[in-house]
């Protein structure tokens, strides 16, 4: 099985012969960055550039500089999980496309309290069941994927919870990259009992070390957790160091363990002035080790700008500092459970944003001397301090136990809103047990306290009494389908497969929802505006119409709305007529039609309008414009009067008059063309002359309606337009014959 | 508890470290910390933990979830469930996956624990 860029990822074909499926390797991929020759895309030299890919869409503003398409060295995180898995492979492709090679997948709500393995596909909510058939399905649909972009791409979920070490085996097993592990996280925010966390932890980092999956700790929560985050600070670099240290007494190698960091604050606050100081004392304490840059999400609210803005300052705090794995978080979180499109947009503001800072380090440095300096060792310091206390009180859990953790106050302030938790209680409170002096397990990367006895035979290695465990011998592994007959992949699919195969709808999170959102502003209060909103969605029969972000402009002149709703019809292609696309010209023809019969042109923009780079991009020889073919090109410049171009033309016996027009205000894009027209008729020239107008908001239709021969827009090409000349006085001199 | 911001009085144990130093004492700290986790999980197992091992041995997790369910009832989580499993099989003679299924049926327990000189449930 094979993708092409023109044919949708087919879940039902990803869903055959999942039993036999083995994913083709293991462990973490980082990305190969280009150095020296290889730098160079472009016009343009990259310091911190990775190999590009072999398939993908470059940003936007691409066009300007011939569509290059670096990206950052550092791995970029898609975080995807709509709860139904079949939806969110589609929208892996999409963002593997604009850069993405980690594709982190959130468990549905309540799965860190299930006592073992989920197995089939129920539907999950605000997140995807994690489980042997949905892990199978993503890793073989990422194959494909990788294959198509040409860059490995790292599957990742989440090793926490009570059933921690059977998720462990899982994912070495199946061959998942990355995974968050850290046992604060279980005591802390799912009060799983803090002993079974720690004694369930070990075992699960040694076997990700099995299968050499990275690992990412879960200390950001406490800046998303905690009254006033900017405070938690000389915690997290405790928190921080416990999980690494703990995972390499296990034996995980530094390059394994990647710290999950945030910064801690977002403007209206001083926010890099205060995130920088914390930055670099996370950098300076854990210096092996690897960082993953997370953004806020604390501070998210409805607005996407604002979110946007917030990151691309967390991104400004990546290249100041350093970041190996780049986290995205989509701008929509703060609305609703993170859409396709969003989460392209967010790997699009990290890769923008990384890429317009390449190298800035090479002429920006960090004063370590002054301000910063000091606020880092502060810090340090304070996180000293905090450590020195835990000892005092008797050790981790006793501190856990007092409501050290994720207290708002700045340590050594403490205002005693921690997170407390009693050793004995917790879900799965009294549930370790000592390993006897004959404890026993016959398989390999086991943690722990173990005594092979020896009347088992062959202890050549540790599975050996068993002739191979699982992952020494994957056919061992015992594959489950499904459990539920109804809530499962196969069914969602049947429902789906109309919107998939034969109509259409606008989707945001699963084939066939119909979402669309509509933005206003209704020159009215909030609250009016608000309810108005949802008068006007109702009228247009939008179905379950919600308000998703109000943005007061005035409190009496007007108030931005954003809605969203259902549509209750579907699309079939059938019945979607697209405009005949002409077709142009060969490069060669229409420079043989040029010898034949010379053509000139007269151009230039109109109006009050000095825009001048799109028509010098039709022009231009070196953009391939008409020049290059050979046409007579006279370009009069900028704000040019309609009757001077008219007088042109007829001066220069030209075959064609092109206008450029952007300005739209009070329709001056269509008085320009009306105005045209016009003063050709006057003069008598309008038989002789080709009139053609362009702009990034004309149209054909608008331009044939002004009374023009023809009109382009955005993302037309010098050969488009000689095309057209050519075959356009070709109609002219044999209507003339006849 | 509350306490007010005493840094500058606590910081008279480190203020006058080194960078170096200071770091240095961070990361021994944190091994004072974590020393005791580390040797708590070392020496102890948990129902999770035994459901990892028996899954590596090949049986499914709805398999492994009752073989362990009746260990922790027969007060054997502590000698390992894999463990129990290849006793079992070495006495009945048995391929210990077929042996391992007798006992994820829920069946002969008492003959298991017993090869383990533990009684009944616990």
């Amino acid at each position: 099985m094979k993708l092409t860029p023109e044919q949708k990822l087919s879940p039902e074909e990803i869903l055959k012969d999942l039993d036999r499926y083995r994913p083709r390797r293991k462990g973490w991929t980082w990305r190969r960055s280009i150095k020296d020759d290889d730098a160079k895309i472009g016009p343009f030299e990259y310091r911190q550039a990775a190999e590009p890919l072999k398939k993908s869409i470059p940003l936007p503003a691409a066009k300007s500089f011939g569509g290059i398409d670096p990206h950052p060295g550092c791995v970029v995180t898609s975080e995807i999980a709509s709860g139904r898995f079949e939806d969110d492979l589609r929208r892996m492709r999409m963002v593997a496309w604009h850069g993405a090679d980690h594709l982190m997948v959130i468990r549905t709500a309540g799965q860190s309290h299930f006592d073992g393995l989920i197995e089939g596909t129920p539907e999950g909510v605000g997140g995807v069941p994690i489980s042997r058939k949905q892990i199978r399905a993503t890793r073989k649909a990422l194959d494909l994927i990788e294959d198509e972009v040409g860059r490995q791409l790292n599957f990742h979920s989440y090793i926490s919870g009570v059933a921690g070490p059977e998720i462990a085996v899982l994912f070495a097993e199946e061959g998942v990259n990355g995974a968050h592990q850290d046992p604060q996280y279980n005591v802390l925010y799912r009060n799983v009992n803090m002993y079974r966390s720690f004694v369930d932890a070990a075992v699960a980092k040694k076997l990700m070390l099995s299968a050499n999956i990275l690992q990412i700790d879960g200390a950001h929560n406490a800046n998303a957790t905690a009254r006033e985050a900017w405070k938690v600070m000389p915690e997290l670099l405790v928190q921080h160091a416990i999980n690494c240290r703990y995972s390499e007494l296990v034996g995980m190698p530094r390059e394994n363990i990647a710290l999950s960091t945030v910064p801690p604050t977002a403007p209206p606050a001083p926010a890099l002035r205060i995130d920088l100081p914390y930055a670099v004392a996370l950098r300076q304490l854990f210096k092996d080790f690897k960082m993953r840059a997370q953004m806020n999400t604390k501070y998210m609210e409805s607005c996407t700008r604002e979110v946007t803005v917030t990151h691309t300052l967390n991104l400004l705090l990546s290249r100041l500092t350093s970041a190996d794995i780049q986290s995205t978080i989509t701008p929509d979180e703060g609305r609703n459970v993170p859409w396709h499109y969003n989460s392209v947009h967010a790997v699009n503001t990290a890769r923008q944003a990384l890429i317009g800072l390449d190298g800035i380090t090479d002429m920006v440095k960090l004063n370590l001397e002054g301000e910063l300096g000091h606020k880092s060792r502060e810090l340090k310091e304070r996180a000293v301090l905090f450590l020195e206390e835990i000892l005092e009180v008797g050790g981790y859990f006793a501190a856990v136990d007092q409501g050290f953790f994720v207290d708002s106050g700045f340590y050594p302030e403490r205002n005693g809103d921690g997170i407390k938790r009693d050793p004995a209680g917790g879900v799965a409170s009294d549930s370790i047990v000592p390993r006897e002096e004959d404890y026993y397990a016959p398989v390999c990367h086991h943690f722990g306290y173990n005594n092979p006895p020896i009347d088992f035979g062959d202890h050549s290695s540790p599975c050996a009494p068993i002739d191979g465990c699982s992952l020494c011998r994957p056919e061992k592994i015992i594959y489950i389908d499904e459990l539920d007959p109804e809530d499962n992949v196969e069914k969602r699919l049947e429902k789906s497969r109309q919107y998939r195969e034969n109509t259409f709808k606008p989707e945001a999170e699963w084939a066939g929802d119909g979402i669309v959102t509509m933005t206003m502003l209704l020159p009215v209060s909030e609250d009016m505006a608000e309810y108005g909103a949802m008068d006007i969605a109702g009228r247009m029969n939008l179905e379950d119409v919600e308000v998703i972000n109000l943005q007061k402009m005035h409190p009496a002149e007007g108030t931005l709305v954003e809605i969203k709703g259902r549509v209750g019809f579907s699309l079939d292609p059938k019945n979607i007529t697209i405009p005949h696309k002409e077709a142009v010209l060969s490069e060669e023809e229409i420079r043989l039609a040029v010898q034949n019969r010379p053509l000139t042109i007269v151009a230039g923009t109109v109006g009050e309008d000095e825009h001048s780079v799109g028509m010098r991009e039709i022009l231009d020889i070196k953009h391939g414009g008409l020049e290059g073919f050979g046409i007579d090109c006279h370009y009069l410049g900028t704000s040019v009067p309609i009757e001077k171009m008219a007088d042109a033309a007829v001066e220069l016996d030209a075959d064609a008059i092109l206008i450029s027009t952007i300005i739209t205000h009070n329709d001056a894009h269509r008085q320009s063309m009306r105005k045209l027209n016009q003063v050709c008729r006057e003069k008598g020239l309008r038989d002789e002359l080709i009139l053609v107008a362009g702009g990034t908001q004309v149209t054909n239709e608008i331009a044939q309606e002004e009374g023009l021969d023809r009109g382009f827009g955005r993302g037309t090409k010098g050969i488009d337009v000689a095309s057209f000349l050519i075959k356009k006085k070709d109609s002219v001199e044999k209507n003339r014959e006849n | 508890m509350k306490r007010e911001d005493d840094y500058r009085q606590r910081r008279s144990t480190v203020k006058n470290l080194t960078d170096e130093q200071l770091d240095h004492k961070f990361w021994g700290l944190t091994d004072q910390v974590v020393n005791p986790l580390f040797e708590l999980a070392r020496g102890h197992t948990s129902p999770s933990i035994e459901r990892s091992v028996l899954l590596r041995m090949g049986f499914s997790s709805l398999e492994a979830k009752q073989i362990v369910l009746n260990c922790g009832k027969y007060g054997l989580l502590g000698k390992g469930a894999g463990h129990v499993v290849l006793r079992f099989a070495q006495k009945r003679n048995l391929p210990y996956r077929e042996a391992g299924l007798i006992l994820a049926e829920g069946r002969e327990w008492d003959q298991a624990a017993a090869l383990f000189e533990k009684e009944g449930p616990s």
